[in-house]
């Protein structure tokens, strides 16, 4: 039985890649391989269900096979099945069946019909990746690919402007949860010795005698996967992205931001619960964190004015009383809320335009002038006020810019005076310096050693924001993009001892799909002239083959599963002590920035109305 | 530039221009066709476009390469395009012109609008659209909202500008980010003139195409205030906005923006621009590739007009009906072209007739239990009569995945839990099992079968809110009389006159009311069609009918119905009123209706990729239905998409055509109509409503991104008035690419068979009905009743036309060219 575990992951990827190589024009085709793919799987897993549940429902733990290994640091591929994830299987199973079937036909003639359906393949497996995985380093694949086809089909209408603006915040909220999670890997790793899998999670003693020596690292670890949680289910203060993400077509916005991708947040806390069930204080907060959500987003969700933007809304407001649901340990009710939730919105967004002829109807019968809504008993003063606030979001979308983004554009700016000369002049020698220093550790002082790390990492940190801000050259935000990765490998090659092939391992993927990426821009420029930062510029209208090229080196250079780099920036981690949290941290700003700064690359370039083709675009606010 | 004395800003004739040039659509609900460009009408057709095009932006034509690819494929015909650079260019001018149209490139410049206003982003780095647009838009249609946000704006019943200083002086918060928009509202210092001086500085010349630029930015949210403001009824919960309003809280919250981004110490947008930019609506100069482009297009509407004025003109002599079983009035609209066709096939003694489907009478109808009234007839008119429904105990299917109890939070809690489940089952239903259900918008509901209605006013006092509850006799006679002459149906009567009008049936589609009857101002035509049927059933009228020379036998009856043009079903209406005869006669006429209707189901499958046109009739027609009530299709029908004549004129003129489904038909005989009386009433009607639908698709197909709605698979309803896609974009007036993807961007081309002389002086009767055809947004072309020779219109005058086409192609087998081909078909001459 638990052999037959890998097959849930095998099915929808081969289903995924045999999608990329049918020719666009083939419809029909397409949709039967979704089809069938999805078909297979789901009926594959009744056929599971049934067996599993006549053996007794056990809990199933598949060692798939070691990544990599090392003396002190193995990565592991491990598969788990439990009631949990049955239940998110059998929802997501029947799901996206259904929404399959009826994309096929809504999206009739549709440009970008493969696009779509490669993307909601790829969503799937990273989902079952997810649902399936044994431990967090392989959940944290699924993680990623759930991140990369969203922001793929947010900005489904890629030669619009909102779409691609709004995807490319959707994804800057998602990067937070995926360094929260790296960090808790990190700490994890650090506390276990270990990549620890979820069915040892569930030894209370094993956890509990490592949690008595370290209760803050315990701390530290839960807050980090409630970050992850929290941003993926858009908790507070992240909620405001949820009905930004509704630009794809209406299928696909109801089956993942009505229901399966905005629940893995709760996912991931329902497979957590035995790491963080005796801390009474992170169970207290994943509590009122679901609670000030439920209350607000509900004080959202009676304002919207939008059909879909109600409906994400509501959604938001009962997966807060899901988080309520599982910490307070009441996991079927968590479980049966999330399907019933789950099917719930889906329906709703799918029914979402009927609304009017429904709507106009029941008021040309039964129209009543105004009701009295409960809020109307409120002093008017208090009233006007919260009515502001909630339509306002309660200026969290605002907040996001003020304490996340502006800070880190503010120092991008202050090394405005960095140019592509002054980078290399200045910053190569320094390097070679570092380089050599390394090599001949014997020559630096002691006293100096310590500190060498956090300056390279600084000096990384400095690169990725620089290339956040840049204005003017694509080219140039690539460049300091990869170099910020050298820095890193630099600095964390001081801070401990370890095989050089740990660096190569971390940096193979880097420098070839670096080079890759810079020709490809290369040769856009050499095709269409310079190419600014300023704004979008939508090249993958003309050039779609160059833009897929460089959408694969940004994946490979972003640490995406694709390359030995991924495995590579969870080694680094490792080689970061527990104490070390400043060079944790900054380790964890680069990653993010540097995430951040190819995805801008790359919706800057390419997505986007098409800047030569003024007369065939959408128009700015369309 | 500091001397403020000269006053170059009229605010009231800034905004009066500006409410021309915004998209003129109404709430969704009340969609009706229109000329998109109707801002422009008062030019030439060629040379309006093109001012629009340089002015606003927007594409008004195909692109080159897709002429091109016409020419290629024999679309674009070559003697005809080689006749129309000949006419426009000389004869000597030929290849050095063909040569451009092959293969000359262009670039085309960019737009005026929008170029001061960029300056904010080019020179000073800000982007205010980003600043202030979602804000401004989520308050705007908070404030519109019909019935989505469960918390309404809390002040509704003021002006829009009112309620929100009324909100920011009562509130512990603000909209604005900084002190000094919010003083400037408090205050009441918030004139337009006062906010552009801030803003702009004090060159007023820069004012207007100031506000142009900024309302042109979101041109759906901006002509959907000002189209609310002219028709405040237009949503059913009143609100009292004005594009004033709107403007001058934009102008604050951009004032706002520039104040949180700079801190108060900016200067206006005026001094540091480096030069003028050009007058937005100065004389806009025709380019090469402009003139390329007409020229294109009109090779392309006269490669097919050529053809169908060669099958016209080529009638055969058998089209004339001896007995005749039945006749049938159907509305003009071009969905009803092919069912005339086939039931004249399946009965080959019946006639078939055609006229707009408001048959003539015109009046507000009250359904039973509504609260509000709704206009049955075309759009410009407003009826002084009120025909109500009673009798009726319908109930209305409610749905609960609209109530807005799940989106709170206990009441979510439990719906999620219990109906949540029962979504999975609904949905599971949906995709493999569709059927009509609650959320389903169809014609059928429109009026109850069953319902009686108020026809007849005996007492002309009887009123309700200033409305004549019914029609006197005479106000009967007037109507049914003209639409007998109007028609040319004043003898040879046969037993049963149908009279059938027309509304459609889907799901999931925002646009519903733009698939139903135009002339009825976008709501399906049964009360009518019943009504007109009652008064000519009428002993009375029949009487003053007879005396007026129209003798109707006593044993013909008028029976009313209603054609689903979704769903290709008929229901009729007051069966039981029949003679015992005439019911007889009836039930073997349905029997005819269906089979038509089979066959109609078939024709229009052809279009259709999820239906195999190789089927039997009947069971395409059972898969057409089905198509019409799945939640997950996008084009339940494709309306009016390939639209491109108006024949007006006796049947005879094309009866023996197969028009592929591109002709509205209104019939009309000149014999009866001499003076050219009725066919000024006709002409009248059909230029704005067949030529606004017929540009309303021209344009959504050129320019499907600013004139048109876009792909609506990503649409999201905005407050029940319209749609936009995701939650913080523009609304987005037009048709969505589903409804105009297989339509070819062609004018409407008028034929009319009367003198052309008569013709000429009916049509210069009215200004507003001449500027259609002087400016030739409609072409026109008569055909000689007794010579056939054809004219065209052009210039003011009529000139001899003679094809190029000798005649059209015979076809023997309808079906088998139904089965084999997805695109629009040539003209073909029917074999019988």
């Amino acid at each position: 039985m638990t052999q037959t575990l890998e097959l849930f992951i095998l099915i929808p990827f081969q289903g995924f890649v045999l999608s990329l190589f049918i020719p666009a024009q083939r419809e029909g085709l397409i949709s039967k391989i979704v089809f069938g793919t999805v078909g297979i799987h789901l009926a594959g897993f009744q056929v599971f269900l049934v067996y599993w549940l006549l053996h007794g429902y056990p809990t199933l733990n598949l060692k798939e096979f070691v990544l990599f290994k090392s003396l002190d640091y193995e990565f592991l591929i491990d598969f788990y099945f439990d009631k949990i994830t049955a239940t998110y299987l059998f929802v997501g199973s029947v799901l996206t069946f259904m929404v399959t079937i009826y994309s096929r036909y809504y999206l009739h003639r549709e440009t970008g019909y493969k696009r779509f359906f490669n993307t909601i393949l790829f969503f799937y497996l990273g989902y079952n990746i997810i649902i399936f995985s044994g431990n967090i380093e392989t959940l944290f694949i699924g993680w990623e690919v759930l991140g990369i086809s969203s922001f793929l089909l947010i900005a489904f209408y890629r030669d619009r402007y909102l779409p691609v603006k709004n995807a490319v915040k959707v994804f800057s909220i998602y990067r937070i949860g995926d360094v929260g999670l790296l960090l808790a890997m990190w700490m994890s790793h650090h506390l276990f010795h270990e990549n620890i899998t979820f069915l040892k999670l569930n030894n209370y003693e094993l956890v509990h005698n490592h949690l008595q020596a370290h209760s803050w690292v315990g701390v530290f670890i839960s807050l980090m996967l409630l970050i992850a949680a929290a941003a993926k289910s858009a908790q507070l203060p992240f909620s405001t992205w949820l009905p930004r993400a509704m630009e794809g077509p209406t299928p696909s916005s109801a089956i993942f931001y009505g229901s399966l991708s905005v629940h893995m947040g709760v996912f991931l806390l329902l497979r957590t619960f035995p790491f963080w069930e005796h801390q009474l204080s992170i169970r207290i907060l994943i509590g009122l964190m679901g609670l000030f959500t439920s209350i607000l987003a509900t004080g959202m969700a009676r304002v919207q004015s939008s059909v879909k933007s109600q409906v994400a809304y509501s959604s938001i407001a009962q997966i807060g009383l899901i988080f309520i649901e599982v910490a307070a340990g009441f996991h079927y009710l968590a479980l049966f809320h999330f399907a019933g939730n789950a099917f719930l919105r889906t329906y709703q967004l799918l029914v979402s335009p009927s609304v009017v002829s429904y709507q106009i109807r029941e008021q040309f019968y039964n129209f009543i002038p105004r009701q009295h809504t409960i809020e109307d008993s409120l002093p008017k003063r208090i009233e006007f006020t919260i009515y502001m606030l909630c339509l306002k979001e309660w200026n969290l979308d605002a907040m996001m810019y003020n304490y996340l983004w502006n800070p880190i554009k503010w120092v991008g700016k202050k090394l405005g005076y960095l140019n592509t000369t002054r980078v290399l002049l200045f910053f190569i020698p320094v390097f070679v310096v570092g380089v050599v220093l390394l090599m001949n550790k014997e020559f630096v002082p002691a006293t100096v050693q310590p500190y060498l790390p956090v300056t390279f990492s600084i000096i990384g940190v400095a690169m990725v924001l620089k290339s956040f801000t840049e204005r003017l050259h694509a080219r140039m935000s690539w460049i300091l993009v990869l170099l910020n990765h050298f820095w890193v490998a630099l600095s964390i090659s001081f801070n401990a001892h370890f095989d050089y092939t740990h660096t190569v391992l971390y940096l193979s993927g880097i420098a070839v799909f670096g080079l890759i990426g810079y020709f490809a821009l290369r040769r856009l420029k050499n095709l269409e002239g310079s190419i600014d930062m300023n704004r979008f510029h939508g090249h993958v209208y003309k050039h779609p083959k160059i833009a897929l090229v460089f959408l694969i080196s940004c994946l490979a250079v972003s640490g995406f599963p694709i390359t030995p780099t991924f495995i590579g920036e969870d080694l680094i981690f490792s080689h970061i002590y527990e104490d070390q949290v400043i060079l944790a941290f900054l380790t964890a700003l680069s990653f993010i920035v540097d995430g951040l700064a190819i995805i801008r690359i790359y919706a800057r370039v390419f997505l986007g109305p098409h800047s030569k083709s003024v007369y065939e675009m959408g128009y700015r606010s369309s | 530039m500091i001397s403020s004395t000269s006053h170059a800003f009229d605010e009231h004739e800034v905004l009066h221009k500006l409410k021309h040039y915004l998209p003129a659509q109404a709430p969704l609900k009340d969609f009706i066709h229109h000329n998109t460009l109707h801002a422009f009408q008062y030019l030439k057709f060629d040379k309006a476009i093109f001012s629009a095009s340089a002015i606003l932006g927007y594409k008004v034509s195909l692109t080159l390469a897709e002429y091109r690819e016409h020419f290629r494929t024999g679309r674009i015909k070559e003697p005809v395009l080689d006749r129309i650079i000949t006419q426009k260019k000389g004869r000597d001018n030929l290849q050095e012109w063909k040569d451009k149209l092959l293969t000359a490139n262009y670039q085309r410049p960019s737009p005026r609008i929008g170029m001061l206003r960029s300056n904010w982003k080019k020179l000073h780095q800000v982007d205010l659209d980003s600043l202030v647009h979602p804000l401004l838009f989520r308050i705007l249609c908070s404030y519109l909202d019909q019935g989505i946000a469960i918390w309404n704006f809390p002040v509704w019943n003021k002006g829009f500008l009112t309620a929100i200083r009324d909100l920011e002086k009562t509130s512990y918060t603000s909209f604005f980010r900084t002190p000094r928009a919010k003083e400037l509202l408090l205050k009441g210092h918030c004139s337009v003139q006062q906010l552009l001086r801030i803003l702009v500085g004090f060159n007023e010349h820069l004012y207007g195409q100031y506000i142009f630029d900024q309302q042109f930015a979101h041109q759906g949210w901006s002509g959907m205030v000002a189209t609310v403001e002219a028709n405040p009824e237009t949503l059913l919960d009143h609100r009292k906005i004005s594009l004033h309003d709107l403007i001058a809280f934009e102008l604050l919250l951009e004032i706002d923006a520039l104040d949180y981004h700079f801190g108060e110490s900016w200067l206006p947008l005026e001094q540091a621009l480096p030069t003028q930019p050009e007058e937005l609506f100065a004389e806009v100069v025709v380019t090469e590739l402009d003139e390329v482009t007409m020229l294109w297009q009109e090779a392309f509407e006269w490669s097919y007009y050529d053809e169908v004025l060669a099958g016209i003109q080529h009638q055969s002599p058998n089209g004339i009906v001896k007995k005749k079983s039945f006749q049938a009035l159907f509305c003009i609209d071009d969905r009803e072209c092919s069912l005339r066709r086939y039931l004249e096939s399946e009965d080959t003694n019946c006639e078939t007739f055609g006229t707009p489907g408001f048959f003539g009478v015109e009046f507000y109808f009250q359904p039973d239990h509504g609260k509000f009234y709704t206009k049955l007839c075309p759009a410009p008119v407003t009826p002084k009569y009120l025909i109500k429904e009673i009798g009726i105990r319908r109930k209305h299917k409610t749905d609960a995945h609209f109530l807005k109890n799940t989106h709170s939070l206990f009441g979510g809690w439990l719906i999620a839990q219990t109906i949540g489940f029962w979504s999975a089952f609904k949905l599971f239903l949906n995709i493999f099992k569709p059927s009509m259900g609650p959320a389903t918008a169809t014609s059928l509901h429109h009026m109850d079968k069953q319902s009686r209605l108020t026809i007849e006013n005996k007492h002309p006092e009887h009123t309700e809110k200033g409305l004549q509850v019914g029609f006197t006799i005479d106000e009967m006679v007037v109507r049914v009389e003209g639409l007998l002459k109007s028609i040319g149906l004043i003898k040879d009567f046969a037993p049963l006159v149908y009279v059938v009008g027309h509304g459609s049936s889907s799901v999931n589609n925002p646009h519903y009311a733009a698939y139903d009857c135009g002339a009825c101002s976008g709501r399906a035509g049964s009360v009518n069609s019943r009504v007109i049927c009652f008064m000519a059933n009428h002993p009375v009228v029949r009487k003053r009918l007879a005396e007026k020379g129209i003798v109707i036998p006593e044993h013909t009856q008028f029976i009313g119905a209603l054609h689903d043009t979704t769903r290709d079903e008929i229901v009729y209406f007051d069966e039981d009123t029949l003679t015992v005869s005439n019911k007889e006669l009836h039930r073997y006429n349905e029997g005819t209706f269906l089979n038509a209707l089979h066959l109609n189901a078939k024709e229009r499958s052809r279009r259709f990729e999820s239906i195999d046109t190789n089927s039997d009739a009947g069971e395409i027609h059972e898969q057409i239905k089905i198509r019409s009530v799945s939640l997950f299709e996008p084009r339940p029908e494709l309306n009016h998409a390939t639209n491109a004549l108006c024949i007006i004129g006796r049947r005879e003129l094309s009866k023996h055509l197969f028009l592929d489904r591109r002709a509205f038909l209104n019939s009309f005989d000149y014999r009866v109509d001499p003076e050219g009386n009725y066919l000024f009433n006709i002409i009248k009607a059909a230029a704005p409503v067949c030529g606004g639908i017929n540009l309303e698709y021209f344009f959504s197909r050129t320019d499907n991104q600013k004139l048109g709605a876009g792909t609506k698979l990503p649409h999201n309803v905005m407050g029940l008035f319209g749609v936009a896609n995701g939650i913080d974009g523009d609304l987005r007036p037009g048709l969505p690419s589903q409804m105009i993807e297989v339509h070819d961007p062609v004018r409407l081309l008028m034929i009319v068979e009367h003198f052309p002389e008569v013709v000429l002086k009916t049509i210069q009767r009215l200004p507003e009905t001449y500027e259609w055809f002087i400016n030739e947004w409609v072409k026109l072309v008569v055909i000689h009743p007794e010579t056939k020779m054809l004219y065209t219109f052009r210039g003011g005058l009529f000139e001899r036309y003679t094809t190029l086409h000798e005649a059209v192609n015979p076809i023997a087998d309808m079906e088998q060219l139904i089965e084999t081909s997805h695109d629009n078909l040539p003209v073909y001459e029917l074999q019988r």
